[in-house]
């Protein structure tokens, strides 16, 4: 077998780590949450399980203009008469762009007599959020909205430690 | 865990709607978040609220890290007999705080 040159070798081996470093810091370069986050569509599906989703019926209060991420309001009013035959089920708050898709999920009955719920959710930029209802009978309503957001949460605020 | 506050009408007539919050103090800490010295803050927050009218489910709640700190959360309910609402939120760590109200219904 031929030994190899000293110097070839090391310049083998420098080239080898300078590649490895390279693909490293590619790979650790790629967000993680982006790779980790289902997108909306896909969390719209996860909820729906590819049932037919119509565009009305969902009144989703939310400003349009939001100041602070860190606690926005949201107000969500199903059209519904609530009986026990006729009823939502369960009501789903979505991101388009915060680190999860989730925000919250809201399980309802007859009993609710109206279908209302409220929170304050945090939004980490500028996005779509949509509220999505399950009625009783399988069939599922929604609705979106675009946010602007000019303080972002989430991520770089450290001001409520 | 740290204080409830719960909000309930104390008289209500028979099928009446009834509108009720809830809150409890939390900080809600989503595990996004880096600490001055880069690291990771744990995620800590409140991941299931629950609601029971004398003992029956009548509203549940899944939380995620992108509700608030400090969760509020109002919802209806129809008011049916004199009693108590009974509010539970669980935390990552299993930890359960619980509030309750008493209603009576005329």
């Amino acid at each position: 077998m031929k030994r190899r040159d000293p110097a070839t070798f090391h310049r083998l081996n420098r080239r080898d780590l300078l590649l490895a470093g390279a693909a490293g810091v590619f790979v650790f370069a790629v967000p993680v949450r982006a790779l980790t986050r289902p997108s909306l569509a896909a969390a719209i599906l996860a909820f729906t399980g590819d049932a037919p989703v119509k565009e009305s019926g969902v009144h989703f209060e939310i400003a349009p203009l939001v100041e602070n991420g860190n606690a926005v309001p949201v107000k969500i009013d199903v059209d519904s008469p609530m009986t026990a035959d006729n009823h939502v089920r369960r009501i789903a708050l979505l991101t388009e762009k915060n680190p999860q898709a989730d925000v919250a999920i809201f399980h309802l009955g007859a009993r609710a007599g109206r279908a209302q719920v409220a929170t304050r959710i945090r939004l980490a930029t500028s996005q779509v959020v949509v509220a999505l209802a399950e009625l009783s009978d399988g069939s599922y309503v929604i609705s979106r909205a675009n946010v602007v957001v000019t303080i972002a949460a989430c991520i770089e605020d450290l001001s409520d430690e | 865990m740290t204080r409830a506050l719960v909000n309930v009408p104390k008289t209500a007539t028979r099928g009446e709607i009834i509108e009720i919050r809830a809150m409890i103090a939390h900080p809600m800490e989503t595990g996004y978040r880096e600490g001055v010295n880069g690291a990771r803050i744990p995620r800590n927050i409140i991941k299931r609220f629950v609601c029971k009218y004398e003992g029956e489910e009548i509203f549940s709640a899944d939380l995620f890290p992108a509700i608030a700190a400090n969760p509020f959360i109002s919802f209806t309910t129809t008011a049916t007999v004199s009693g108590t609402i009974t509010f539970e939120w669980t935390d990552d760590q299993g930890e359960m705080q619980t509030a309750s109200a008493t209603i009576t219904v005329t």
